[in-house]
């Protein structure tokens, strides 16, 4: 692993037996862990290249409990790290050896559902799936729908602002939280928004969304649910070039039609899907579309006939639309299970997610298929192509000497070309310790000091998931001081891991 | 930008920021600041990027909504959050608002409901900050997780934390057709359960609002006549307004007797709601912008009747109260203790005269913790208090 993090504090590794008293008293039971043998499962995330096993990790039940640990950790100035599900795919929820990991999986009741306000109230260790299970007995659902939603919770898709194929049409987590209950490092509690919409004073609700864990410790979530839609149905739509796909993405957009879904997989991913899951899919072209359409029944007849000439027009060699829910489900199993798909033909892989301009992606593919040679490193890619988010996956072996560091070379590479095109670093996984050092590509000196002003807002102490996020921790106060100099080096004392 | 800021920095003399001014009368009045001066970003305006089939623009932050909404209209797209123009309600002309100043104090129309609000479609902006330096938040694209999400941070901050020099913005495809429902004649509460069965169907309503009988004749021109309407909003390509209009007639018309409007005149009546016309009035009778859970707003009304004069409609089915006291008192008390008791939310006093608005709080007082993190963030971005002191207070 090549990103490094802070060097633990010796004091709190001294004082380990002693704090998990403290949590203990906190937190009876078997609320609180400290063997080795136990604490190894909480070791990793989904970004499994990097491993650290805790100081300890607790698991609350109450708001007050978390309340307490927080406010104990902050007086005695010990790291803190929330945990959700821990499916991170950058690592937000990578442990500190000198740290408390911060569990929240035993949150996990849903506390309200009013059909009326359309909202549920729930627990940030409740599932994203979960919350829909729990509504759809009367035909509604939790719209942002990431390819784990049968295990991460909710309280980490506010964490990391979490997207997934229907984001295009429906938004983004920040789009569909409507309140939160969160906890502060000091240990107070705070409540934003609820039922009501938008409310006042500055949108800290809006900040905290996609804080990966690094302002405070969310303990209730409150979302919008909707109806399904009437209908759905999907277009599976095969391009002899991926040039040609996009101008039919842009041609569809261009035309004020907003699909429930629209996803792109390039050669490499159709095969492996196809050779994973047999969902039907065309081998010989060089990119497919799933274009869903979804809504009442008369308007996603109108406009299936649209995006087929859409398709047609712009070179499609494949044009096939679902004729049944099965089929339906048969388009998408593919591209849902492109990740394990990927993982079966080779034994690791890393999962980029930077986001480009749409009508760039040739010019970015052609720049990956050059860093793939340049790299000697194969990469598949399914693609949200709605909103131009890339999902890149660089094929590697770990048990090879020097193909780990290789393949986060060529990941850097990738996004630095995102950047380069007018796009970020991350569209929906986050920054956590993956994209850390990369910020400074995409923010200047001041942007980065300005967010690490929420920061200090926040945490003045930086105990709150330190060393994800931000390459360089500049004191609060240091922060603080008012403007010095044009041109003067911030700041050259300051430690970079 | 910089300059000015660090200037004002360096003479301790607050700067007013403002797009045209159009809301100047918004939030606390500007009174005993000594040395202040008024910061104009009126000529930083111009539409610096758009591109259609991205759905993106960006424009100096001064540029008036109504140039970015006439050069959206001819590419048939639109701002999804239906930014309102409060200048009618103020006695000012229509069309002053400024795209900075929209954001600045994260106003939204009906479609805010099924949309989503200003925070919701901004993808990225410059800035200028309290301390005097220029930074940049978010990007170009819709996707963007990368560090914390300044640009909704902020949406509602009434220019106390930063001045936006320029914005970058999410559009949306215009729709083909719109329709309204309208349900006559129906009690506050026999509406608050319209709306909800509505919104809560499949049929993807993008405005719900009531009209109480005493204000339905002050919008589109009387066109609606003195009785009670409420309003059903459905957009979409042809066939499916068609589908989904009767899809809701069929339950609705059991509620009530329906009728229906089309493009220009169902448009006008939703511009009147989003403007709040029925008040527009060339008074100064305090106005309050009510937030609470939708199915609580007509009990909310019921109660504030019995205790004070009051005239009152409803946006958002019928979560946002737009209240007018008829008898010159905000009654600040009485209205929030009301909010308070049906369920919690928010009261801003939109309108009021000076004298009142430099008595009774403009904004909702915060919760003691929360008021505390909110000073800190001011502190950390404005930390000489050089921008809006006291703006939203
Ligand atoms: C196979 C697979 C597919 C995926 N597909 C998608 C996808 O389609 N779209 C997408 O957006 N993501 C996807 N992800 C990434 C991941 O699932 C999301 O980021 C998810 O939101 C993480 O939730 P979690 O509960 O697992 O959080 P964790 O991994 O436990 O934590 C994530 C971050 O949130 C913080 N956190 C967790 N809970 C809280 C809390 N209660 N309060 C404060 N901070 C907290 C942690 O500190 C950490 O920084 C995928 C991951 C996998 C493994
Ligand atoms: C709570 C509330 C109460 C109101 N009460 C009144 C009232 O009593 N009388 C009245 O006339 N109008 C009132 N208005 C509304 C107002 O009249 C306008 O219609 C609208 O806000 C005009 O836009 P503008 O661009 O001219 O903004 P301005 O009026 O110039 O500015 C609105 C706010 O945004 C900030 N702002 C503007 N541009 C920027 C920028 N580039 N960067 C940072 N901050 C910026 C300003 O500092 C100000 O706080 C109220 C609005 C609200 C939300």
């Amino acid at each position: 692993m090549s990103v490094r993090m802070p060097a633990p504090n010796g004091t709190i590794l001294a004082r380990r037996r002693e704090i998990v008293e403290a949590l203990r008293r906190i937190v009876p039971g078997e609320g609180v862990v400290a063997e080795a043998t136990e604490l190894k499962p909480f070791e990793t995330d989904g970004l499994t290249a990097y491993r650290q096993v805790p100081l300890a990790a607790v698991l609350p039940e109450t708001t007050a409990e978390v309340a307490a640990i927080l406010s104990y950790c902050h007086a005695n100035e010990i790291p803190v790290v929330p945990r959700g599900s821990g499916t991170s795919l950058s690592g937000g929820a990578l442990p500190l050896a000198d740290g408390v990991l911060l569990v929240l999986s035993r949150f996990n009741r849903i506390l309200e559902i009013d059909f009326d306000n359309r909202c549920a109230v729930v627990q940030p260790g409740v599932t994203n799936l979960g919350i829909t299970k729990a509504v759809e007995h009367r035909g509604f659902y939790y719209a942002p729908d990431p390819s784990s939603q049968i295990a991460c919770s909710i309280g980490g898709n506010v964490a990391e602002n979490s997207g997934g194929v229907h984001c295009l049409k429906y938004g983004l987590t920040a789009n569909n939280v409507l309140g939160i209950e969160f906890v502060t490092i000091e240990g107070e509690v705070i409540r934003l928004g609820g039922k009501h919409l938008d409310a006042e004073g500055y949108d800290l609700l809006g900040l905290m969304t996609g804080s990966e864990g690094l302002l405070g410790v969310v303990t209730e979530v409150t979302v919008r649910i909707l109806q399904k839609p009437e209908t759905a149905r999907a277009l599976l739509l095969g391009f002899p070039t991926s040039e040609q796909a996009g101008a039919c993405v842009a041609a569809i957009i261009g035309q004020g039609i907003i699909p429930g879904g629209m996803e792109m997989m390039d050669r490499p991913a159709i095969h492996a899907a196809e050779a994973f899951v047999h969902a039907g899919y065309p081998l010989d072209v060089e990119a497919l579309l799933i274009v869903e359409l979804d809504g009442p029944q008369a308007e996603v007849d109108h406009l299936l006939a649209v995006v087929e000439g859409i398709a047609t027009a712009e070179g499609a060699v494949t044009a096939k639309v679902s004729q049944s829910e099965d089929e339906r489900a048969r388009f998408w199993a593919g591209r849902k299970a492109a990740f394990p798909a990927v993982g079966r033909i080779s034994p690791d892989y890393l999962c980029m997610d930077g986001t480009i301009p749409r009508k760039e992606l040739p010019r970015v593919l052609a720049g990956m298929r050059a860093l793939s040679e340049k790299h000697g490193l194969a990469v598949a890619n399914v693609f949200h192509a709605g909103d131009g988010n890339l999902h890149p996956l660089i094929l590697y072996d770990a048990s090879r000497d020097d193909e780990l560091s290789r393949a986060e070379a060529f990941g850097n590479d990738i996004l630095r070309l995102c950047v380069e095109v007018g796009g970020v670093l991350t569209g929906e996984h986050g920054v956590g310790v993956e994209k850390r050092d990369l910020m400074p590509e995409m923010f200047s000196e001041d942007d980065l000091r300005h967010q690490q002003r929420v920061k200090c807002a926040f945490d003045d102490k930086h105990l709150l998931n330190p060393g994800k996020m931000f390459p360089v921790l500049h004191r609060c106060a240091e922060l603080g001081r008012m403007h010095v100099h044009r041109g003067q080096v911030p700041f050259p004392d300051l430690p970079r891991f | 930008m910089r300059e000015i800021v660090r200037a004002a920095i360096a003479e301790d003399a607050p700067l007013l920021v403002e797009g045209t001014g159009s809301k100047r009368g918004l939030g606390k009045p500007e009174t005993g600041l000594a040395n202040a001066r008024r910061l104009s970003l009126a000529e930083c305006r111009g539409v610096t990027l758009y591109e259609p089939e991205e759905l993106v623009l960006s424009a100096r932050a001064g540029t008036p909504i109504a140039e970015i909404e006439a050069l959206l209209a001819a590419h048939r797209q639109r701002l999804e959050f239906e930014p309102m123009d409060l200048g009618p309600l103020h006695g000012l002309a229509s069309g002053l608002g400024t795209i900075g100043g929209v954001l600045a104090c994260n106003l939204a129309g009906p479609r805010r409901i099924a949309r989503g609000s200003a925070r919701d479609h901004v993808l990225g902006l410059t800035a200028v900050s309290g301390r005097g330096e220029v930074f940049r938040a978010g990007g170009r694209v819709v996707k963007n997780v990368t560090g914390y999400d300044l640009s909704k941070g902020l949406a509602g901050s009434f220019g106390t934390l930063a001045v936006m020099t320029s914005v970058t913005m999410k559009v949306m495809p215009d729709v083909e057709t719109e329709a309204t429902l309208v349900l006559r004649g129906l009690a506050d509460d026999a509406a608050a359960g319209a709306m909800a069965a509505a919104m809560g169907s499949s049929a993807e309503v993008s405005g719900a609002a009531h009209l109480p009988y005493a204000v339905a004749g002050r919008v589109a021109e009387g066109a609606l006549g003195r009785e009670a309407a409420t309003l059903i909003r459905i957009e979409g390509v042809e066939p499916s307004v068609e589908a989904r209009a009767a899809h809701l007639s069929a339950g609705l018309s059991r509620v009530g007797r329906l009728e229906r409007l089309e493009g220009e005149a169902s448009r006008a009546l939703w511009r009147d709601v989003r403007d709040v016309r029925p008040f527009a009035d060339g008074t100064d009778k305090p106005v309050w912008r009510i937030s609470v859970a939708p199915t609580r707003g007509h009990e909310l009304v019921m109660s504030l009747r019995m205790a004070a004069a009051i005239d009152a409609f409803y946006d958002w089915q019928g979560g946002l109260v737009w209240l007018r006291m008829e008898a010159g008192e905000p009654e600040a008390d009485l209205v929030r203790q009301a909010v308070r008791r049906h369920g919690g939310g928010h009261a801003t006093l939109m309108r009021a005269s000076e004298a009142a608005r430099t008595s009774a709080p403009v904004f909702e007082p915060q919760p003691d913790a929360l008021a505390r993190l909110s000073k800190r963030l001011k502190d950390q971005f404005d930390p000489a208090g050089i921008l809006n002191p006291g703006r939203m207070g």
